[in-house]
């Protein structure tokens, strides 16, 4: 009411034809272009790493290019729209994932798919978006920062799929969809004091359920802090990861020559693992080179959501932005030996999987938000 | 409500503020984290780069696991029940091998893999890393090793490898109790933690060797070694030695478990006997058995078609999984609960016709012995097995109060023993019959089948191990304890023992001590008096009291003769005995079977006597 929609091109005089044609199918160029740089990058290391198979990497591609016709699909919804379907997707994901558990495809020991008769596809993929679609839904028109209670309300919008994820079960992107979650209401303005509160209650928590847990229990939560006590199970992954990386020093051993990856020493090097097989191959700058991109990706995030127009807009914007930044460190941590070995592949490069073509939907969301700008009428 | 709530208002400006702090905290803490990120890259490929490089180049890393030493498995003399034992085994590693089919087609022609056992091998194969080795046959002969000696050069990556084998000594008498040991199969992979057995290649299948697998794998090690390009071991950098699996001391008795497995020998059937103090079972076996080092050693597909397929059934645990009708074995029991029920006094007396007929009805319930006992009080009923005091009593009792009393002695139920598969048997009562039948009109409880549960007949079923628990239930007059077979475990590194305590479950039917006394003299009178069913097998040095039973599964016609030779050997009685023994200090209760063997007291209680004669030899003379 007190907007007026105005995506107009009075502002884009001075830009060129192609950067005028951009801009009306909605893209940011700046952001568009760094995740091209990213997915070729890919493919080129895909290449190497799954064995030189072309049409591995064909199929690679056109998962890619369905992933950026949902970006682009994603990108022409204003976010008044998305906002207004915020709560149906969120519902229809929760109700998608409780089908999962009754009637879902086992794939590798878990329920993770949703079997349509032409395609298999994976509720939990759909949730990554609805929760900080609903997250940031729920707190738009509340002031902010959120009170109490309203932080309660929070907790349970993302203990619902959290727990349905959790159950199927995939716990590493039960996390991760948590976090998705707590970023919006970290974004909102929860005040440092109760952030305190709840990590202390979490730290001084921890002691107590380790007191209460059984002798095998606390075996496998060593095991998964620490993997290299089991040598033949995690920590064989962990051992030659660090030995594909460590050897491929500052420039790297070269395209198509790392001895770990092309050996079938390193375990899983097309997805899970495919970061080390950078660090092999075009070592310390190659992947120096990654990051950046990766970061400049993320910091276009965060640029385009502190210029949001509305509540919405910024927590959504943001909320991906970081969880973006979560997949890269969460998988680049794993595969140096930093964090527990965790499945979460290293977005838009791993092989396979439907989490591409959720990750362009996410930037095209971010692009919507930066592109669709209504002037206020003053 | 909606209006209430807002106390506070939406303030944009403050919110842009908020965010934008917010934004900057995430950008620092994200700093952080890359900074810790690229500091991690430096270690690795700038400053550690010279030992990484070392071992991705030239010399690679290997950690190749140690499997542990299986632990041992005693009875409870400390005779070896289990042990492991060298064998030659032929292995693989696949990473060694040009083309993986050739070599196995060749080793085929050699004689040394099996055709039949390919599909398991390629599956093996699938499911192993490609540098681990893989076993292709175990328990080669020697003749087989030498064969394949010669031509050694010939299979690169192909191996023979002195493992320990596991060795059963009582080889098909103890079986069934011990269980066997088999190379993991898909399905175990879907139990079992792979990485605690990389390197292991059998894992317990059944009995005493799956229950307690976890205590006897023990914990696998590993040794890192540096390998050259070939493959061959040049240097081993850190060895964690495997923890060996814990030795277990069953209460099994190996004289007594091989007497009554010899004693059943070309018979199908079971003996199950229990220390009636703390729930110890001294032998259990059922016949027909098989020679469990056959199962270690890869059963090829056709020998194991033609265990499974022998109409003797040899891999059916019948001791623990056989259902039959307990038949007379339970009138002890039922004797019992007519006293405490008050349906019947110790001095009630009812007159044997030879048949009992339910009032304004013609069919007749038939005596064992057809011209009829005569009369009888509780006490000759038991010594002599009046079917007729019974069918009258049961009517009397009614089937839900049989019911009741007989689950208190774990009748119905799985008794809890320490081996997997235990089946329930069946003890009926209404409620049971109206969820077990769909139609209403099979739902109603008759008279007439109260008549027949009198006698351990009809619906009712138990496993030869129910029979057991509850003699050494009746033994210890109430006392309930748990069935095990594992006494003690020991840990070989330390030497230390641990004793299991023996469980005891609830209480079973309650009773004034003078109803315990009478019924158990007269079980005594069943082995040592004149007219006892099984006063042929009455020992001199000690004293039996014991209970026969047959179980007909073979229903005659009204007024016509059972005819043993008549009638087709699987459809004859099943022969039945329970007992204790010695009277007064019982130390083991024994539960017989033998599948239509006939009558209890011809067959199943002369298996009784020769197990207890193998432990209380001494006081025979």
């Amino acid at each position: 009411m007190m907007f007026e929609d105005a995506t107009s091109f009075r502002d884009t005089q001075h830009l060129s034809f192609v950067g005028r044609l951009l801009r009306r199918m909605h893209i940011d160029a700046v952001l568009m272009g760094a995740l091209l740089v990213i997915c070729g990058f890919g493919l080129v290391v895909l290449y190497s790493a799954g064995g030189q198979d072309t049409d591995m990497v064909m199929r690679q591609g056109i998962r890619i290019g369905i992933a950026i016709l949902a970006l682009l699909f994603v990108a022409q919804l204003p976010p008044r729209i998305l906002r207004l379907w915020s709560p149906w997707v969120y519902l229809g994901s929760i109700a998608l994932l409780g089908a999962v558990l009754v009637t879902g495809d086992i794939g590798q020991g878990a329920q993770r798919w949703l079997n349509l008769g032409f395609v298999r596809f994976q509720p939990s993929e759909l949730m990554k978006l609805a929760m900080p679609m609903m997250a940031a839904w729920y707190l738009h028109d509340r002031p902010l920062p959120p009170d109490a209670r309203q932080v309660f309300v929070l907790m349970l919008i993302i203990a619902a799929p959290t727990l349905l994820i959790a159950l199927q079960p995939d716990l590493g992107t039960a996390l991760l969809i948590a976090a998705s979650g707590l970023f919006v209401i970290l974004l909102a303005g929860l005040r440092f004091k109760v952030i305190a509160i709840i990590s202390g209650i979490i730290a001084l928590g921890t002691p107590v359920l380790w007191y209460f847990m059984h002798d095998y229990q606390r075996q496998r939560v060593l095991t998964f802090l620490n993997p290299e006590r089991d040598p033949l199970g995690a920590g064989y992954h962990i051992i030659q990861s660090k030995i594909a990386i460590g050897s491929g020093g500052i420039f790297g051993k070269g395209w198509l020559n790392g001895t770990q990856s092309q050996l079938e020493f390193l375990p899983e090097p097309d997805t899970d693992f495919v970061f080390a097989v950078m660090g092999e191959e075009f070592g310390l700058l190659g992947l120096l080179g990654l990051l950046a991109v990766y970061l400049f990706v993320i910091g276009r995030g965060m640029f385009i959501a502190s210029h949001g127009q509305d509540t919405y807009s910024r927590l959504l914007a943001g909320s991906i932005s970081l969880t973006f930044f979560v997949y890269v460190f969460v998988n680049a941590g794993m595969v140096t030996g930093l964090l527990p070995v965790v499945g979460v592949p290293l977005p838009l490069i791993s092989y396979g999987g439907t989490a591409i073509v959720t990750l362009m939907a996410g930037f095209g969301i971010l692009m919507a938000v930066h592109t669709h700008r209504k002037l206020l009428s003053r | 409500m909606k209006f209430m709530r807002r106390e506070r208002i939406k303030d944009h400006w403050r919110e842009q503020r908020i965010f934008f702090f917010r934004t900057l905290a995430a950008t620092v803490i994200g700093a952080i984290l890359i900074l810790a990120l690229v500091s991690r890259l430096v270690v690795l490929q700038v400053l550690n780069y010279e030992h990484y490089s070392d071992l991705s180049r030239g010399n690679r890393i290997r950690i190749e696991p140690v499997p542990p030493i299986r632990g041992l498995i005693f009875d409870r003399n400390g005779v070896v029940l289990a042990e492991n034992v060298p064998a030659y085994q032929l292995e693989m590693v696949r990473e060694q091998v040009v083309d993986i089919d050739d070599t196995l087609l060749r080793l085929v022609d050699l004689d040394v893999v099996r055709t039949s056992d390919l599909p398991r091998i390629r599956e093996r194969l699938a499911r192993t890393r490609r540098f681990e080795s893989v076993p292709l046959r175990f328990r080669l002969s020697d003749e087989e090793v030498a064969r394949f000696a010669v031509q050694r050069q010939h299979f690169p990556g192909v191996d023979i490898r002195a493992r320990l084998a596991r060795h059963y000594p009582m080889g098909p008498a103890a079986v069934h109790a011990i269980g066997y040991v088999g190379a993991i199969s898909d399905a175990d992979v879907q139990r079992l933690d792979q990485s605690a057995y990389a390197g292991t290649s059998h894992v317990g299948k059944v009995g005493i060797e799956r229950a307690y697998e976890h205590l006897l794998h023990g914990e696998v090690g590993y040794r890192q070694v540096l390998v050259n390009a070939q493959g061959r071991a040049l240097q081993v950098i850190e060895n964690n030695p495997p923890v060996p699996g814990k030795d277990l001391h069953l209460s099994l008795d190996s004289r007594a478990q091989a007497i009554a497995y010899e004693a059943l020998e070309n018979q199908r059937g079971a003996v199950v006997a229990i220390d009636p103090r703390d729930g110890g079972v001294i032998a259990f076996v059922s016949t027909p058995g098989f020679d469990p080092d056959l199962f270690g050693a890869g059963l090829s597909r056709a020998d194991y078609a033609l265990l499974s397929e022998d109409p003797d059934k040899p891999l059916f645990n019948r001791a623990l999984r056989g259902n039959y009708p307990p038949g007379s074995t339970i009138k002890p029991l039922l004797a019992l609960a007519g006293l405490h029920h008050r349906a019947v006094t110790p001095s009630h007396q009812t007159f044997c016709p030879g048949y009992f007929q339910l009032p304004g009805r013609d069919h007749k319930y038939r005596d064992w012995k057809r011209e009829g006992h005569g009369s009888m009080n509780l006490f000759d009923a038991v010594a002599e097995s009046c079917d007729v005091y019974y069918y009258e009593m049961a009517l009397e009792l009614g089937i839900d109060r049989m019911h009741d009393y007989l689950a208190t002695f774990g009748l119905g139920a799985t008794t809890g023993i320490d081996i997997l598969g235990e089946k329930p048997g069946l003890l009926p009562s209404r409620e049971w019959k109206r969820q077990a039948f769909a139609r209403p009109a099979d739902q109603a409880w008759f008279p007439g089948e109260t008549v027949i549960a009198g006698i351990g007949q009809g619906f009712m079923l138990s496993t030869p191990l129910q029979l057991a628990h509850f003699a050494a239930t009746l033994a210890a007059r109430g006392t309930r304890m748990q069935p095990r077979l594992l006494d003690a475990t020991r840990d070989p590194a330390t030497g230390i023992r641990e004793s299991m305590a023996g469980v005891e479950l609830a209480v079973a039917g309650t009773g004034e001590p003078g109803y315990w006394n009478l019924v158990l003299a007269a079980m005594e009178e069943v082995v040592h008096g004149q007219r006892g069913t099984a006063r042929a097998i009455a020992p001199r040095g000690y004293r039996i009291a014991g209970k026969t039973g047959t179980a007909q599964i073979f229903a005659i016609a009204q007024e016509e003769e059972y005819d043993a030779e008549a009638v087709d050997t699987r459809l004859r009685d099943h022969a039945l005995f329970i007992a204790f023994a010695p009277v007064g200090e019982p130390r083991i209760a024994v539960a017989v079977i033998v599948e239509n063997g006939g009558s209890g007291s011809a067959t199943a209680a002369p298996v009784a006597r020769s197990v207890l004669d193998a432990l209380f030899e001494d006081q025979q003379q």
